[in-house]
């Protein structure tokens, strides 16, 4: 088994596809510092935050619709802001009655609770599009031109490369779990702390593994002329359209920010 | 099977700008250090060493076994790798792991990436690592007691420092968001600590020379144990202060000058996000922010410098 | 003919005492193909380890351990490791061991790369290696979306990119199904190197190697023409070997 569900790219020929992937990762970063610039209730900015994502789906010929789609994995964690809600001080726009306590519903509270849902979203859906438009190894190359220390860049790509591999075996050990736990159901196999022993035997056995295969690698290395002293590649060189669409793309977000304020 | 993300992934939006850039710092910093230290005293067996366990880290974070009512637990990894690995590794790895799931799975923020590394990755490491040194010395069962308590309280760290960055970006209200995330965490971090004092056991017994005399963990020096030691009495002395007297954290931080009267304003580093002398237009604003970035990335690539040339 | 690879009298245990190699000795000469059978921990593995200086590089393992290696009349010292390791191209069994860039690309320029070689000879090299295993399209594929068969042909251009003088492989053809191996096997054939392969496949020896060298124990059992070894089904049966 494949785990192609860990892929993020999306191959497809489009304007955003072809460029270099620092533009992108520059654009990404600078959309989401602009989103947590804009201050709360600036929804002519967040409106218009959001057209220049449409724009970018547009451009990346995924469809228009294709960030929203994938948008809501980080909604969950709306939860731990829902008690601004209550708790800053404003005109009451509701109040009612929960279990043991009155909560009243203030209209600055609102302001902010639904600004900081739409940050995280438009934030979210941006960096949803960079995976979906640069290939994981080329966003690699893209942090070491950004400076990122080699070390972290290497790291990094190692982990790439062996979580496909690791995620294979985890997904064979816990097959191997489920074929030998003879009752049905997910309460299968006594005790909490058993199963729990059982999974953390698993990590175990997973890292032992892991660790061999790390001095096999080495040795792979070794074997090709590795002294210690990494040397990596490159490929990628900046074009005018790249320049181009950076500038425009942080005029853009530029115009945003003033268009955050007035 | 799903990869499953961890409910201390901060997403991008719920920190404010100032709290992002000072965990930005601090977990830079952390870095550099380690990555100096790195470069030093880990030989070049330890770039392939660091790159498996990475994925490896990423990839126990999918073994889970069901808790009760559909949830499940699993693990964060970041006592076990510092434990294995050594602190510094262990924090290089840890933050390899955060990067991915970040920009691959958008499972924790780009911005708040620097609070999402400080929380699950240095401080875990910290922790784990430092109680565990403090034991080296006894038994086996002792070890593996530390162990579990190092993991437990990795967590709950992890979670109390999330909840900081919350209350501290407007975002949550102190009362609540303490008393709820340690909670929920408090059942997460028994998960934590089955789990690695299980993994140990199974190392332990199969390849005691990696957590022996020679190994990277017995080369961290005692600084740890009292960096883990401290944390740890910080969480412990700190969760209970904030739920029982939320209004007292909050006098602390608003006569440090770091929380705004009235909870509406929380950032203040440069006041209101102004310059003096442009006065409070709109342009005045954005280039606070910006002369706030450039001299926070000017401290940083300084500090990586001067690391970097120390060692 | 000019031996390209001298070994002689190699000794070696691993760090936990268990002896590995007891005396090897052997040469090869320019273009030979030359098969090395015998059981599971038999010292193959190990051997071929030796052969570009992985195991003395590193003290930690390096517990007991004499003897010589030589390739191309030079002798395998610390000092030219380098110049050694670009000589003899090792292939792992494990591709997933050996293939450990994100990308077809990084991977065969990794060994290049390591030569010091120049961007735009790095450049022609893979582009030749990629060639040779006839796999030239792949250059910008990620090493976790090939097919076994894929990986193990990409792990040998990883070492021909190295223009190395002899091409070593541990168990080309394990975990390959029919087509798989059939292609590795035309693959080998054509590839017109000097090669020593470690492996279980007996139909394998039998069809690509003249030479065959069985090793048993951490030593040297038979040496001999293929067709000699194969009929000789006392040594096979001592050895835990089966005629094909």
């Amino acid at each position: 088994m494949h785990f192609d569900a860990f892929d993020r790219y999306h191959e497809t020929n489009s304007f955003v596809h072809r460029l270099d992937p620092r533009i992108k990762v520059a654009v990404t970063v600078a959309f989401i510092l602009s989103n947590a610039l804009l201050p709360d209730g600036a929804w002519i900015a967040f409106g218009l935050s959001w057209m220049l994502l449409l724009f970018a789906n547009i451009f990346s010929n995924l469809g228009i619709a294709f960030t929203l789609k994938r948008s809501f994995v980080a909604l969950p964690f709306a939860l731990v802001a829902i008690t601004v809600l209550f708790s800053i001080p404003g005109n009451p726009l509701a109040s009612f009655h929960f279990l043991l306590w009155d909560l009243t519903i203030s209209d600055t509270g609102f302001l902010r609770f639904v600004s900081i849902l739409i940050r995280s979203w438009l934030s979210v859906q941006m960096a949803i599009l960079l995976v979906a438009t640069a290939r994981f190894p080329d966003i690699i190359h893209a942090l070491g031109h950004l400076r990122v220390p080699s070390i972290l860049t290497t790291i990094i790509a190692f982990l790439y490369r062996y979580l496909f591999v690791l995620g294979d075996e985890v997904f064979r050990l816990m097959r191997a779990r489920e074929a030998r736990s003879a009752a049905a159901g997910r309460r299968s196999g006594r005790s909490v702390v058993w199963r729990a022993n059982v999974a953390g035997h698993m990590a175990g056995q997973l890292f032992l593994r892991s660790y061999e295969r790390s001095d096999r690698v080495y040795n792979a290395m070794l074997a090709r002329g590795y002294a210690g002293h990494l040397e990596t590649i490159n490929p990628h060189e900046l074009r005018r359209r790249d320049y181009i669409t950076a500038a425009l793309a942080l005029l853009a977000i530029l115009f945003l920010q003033l268009a955050g304020r007035l | 099977m799903q990869y499953s993300p961890a409910p201390l992934h901060i997403p991008d939006g719920f920190l404010s700008l100032v709290v992002s850039i000072i965990c930005w710092v601090i977990s830079a910093i952390t870095l550099s250090a380690a990555i100096a230290r790195s470069n030093k005293s880990l030989g070049e067996r330890q770039i392939p060493l660091m790159g498996v366990m990475a994925a490896f880290i990423f990839a126990a974070q999918m073994i889970n076994f069901p808790v009760a009512g559909g949830t499940s637990g699993h693990l964060l990894g970041g006592a076990l790798a510092a434990i294995t690995l050594g602190p510094w590794a262990g924090m290089l790895v840890m933050t390899a792991v955060i990067v991915v799931q970040a920009l691959l799975f958008q499972d924790g923020g780009l911005l708040v990436m620097g609070a999402n590394i400080l929380n699950m990755g240095l401080v875990t490491a910290a922790i784990g690592y430092g109680l565990y040194r403090a034991a080296a010395a006894g038994n086996r069962t002792l070890k593996l007691t530390v162990a579990g308590i190092a993991a437990w309280l990795s967590v709950m760290a992890a979670a109390l420092f999330t909840s900081l960055q919350l209350w501290l970006s407007g975002t949550s209200q102190l009362q609540i968001v303490i008393p709820a995330m340690l909670g929920v965490h408090a059942l997460i971090g028994l998960g934590e600590a089955l789990i690695t004092v299980a993994a140990l056991t199974l190392i332990l017994q199969t390849r005691p020379d990696l957590l022996g005399e020679n190994s990277a963990s017995a080369k961290g020096s005692r600084g740890w144990v009292v960096a883990g030691v401290l944390i740890s009495l910080a969480v412990v002395l700190l969760s209970p202060l904030a739920s029982a007297d939320p209004d007292g954290l909050e006098r602390v931080a608003e006569d440090l000058g770091f929380l705004g009267k009235g909870f509406s304003a929380p950032y203040q580093l440069i006041p209101d996000y102004t310059l003096p002398f442009l006065g409070q237009s709109n342009l005045s604003t954005v280039l606070a922010g910006l002369i706030g970035l450039i001299v926070v990335g000017a401290v940083i690539v300084l500090l990586g410098q001067g690391l970097r040339a120390k060692s | 003919m000019t031996n390209v690879l001298q070994v002689h009298d190699l000794h070696f245990s691993y760090h936990d005492g268990r002896p590995a190699l007891r005396g090897v000795s052997f040469a090869m000469c320019a273009g030979e193909k030359v098969a090395l059978v015998g059981p599971n921990g038999a010292g193959k593995s190990t051997l071929m380890l030796h052969l570009n200086g992985i195991l003395p590089d590193r003290p930690r393992d390096f517990v007991h351990g004499r003897g010589e290696v030589s390739v191309e009349e030079k002798r395998l010292t610390r000092d030219n490791l380098p110049v050694i390791r670009a000589l003899v191209g090792l292939v792992f069994q494990n591709p997933d061991d050996q293939l450990f860039s994100p990308t077809v690309f990084e991977d065969v320029a990794f060994g290049p790369l390591h030569m010091g070689l120049p961007m735009k000879e790095v450049e022609a090299r893979v582009e030749s290696a990629l060639e040779a295993v006839r796999m030239s399209g792949f250059r910008d594929r990620l090493s976790h979306h090939l097919s076994v068969g894929e990986k193990k042909r990409i792990a040998i251009a990883t070492v021909l990119s190295m223009k190395p003088q002899i091409l070593v492989l541990d168990e080309p053809s394990a975990g390959l199904d029919p087509r798989g191996r059939r292609t590795l096997i035309n693959l080998l054939r054509e590839l017109p190197i000097t090669m020593l392969v470690s492996t279980h496949d007996m139909k394998l020896v039998q069809e690509l190697f003249p030479r065959t060298i069985v090793m048993d124990e951490g030593q040297i059992v038979a040496d001999g023409q293929t067709r000699d070894i194969l009929e000789n089904e006392e040594l096979l049966t001592a050895h835990g070997l089966e005629k094909p």
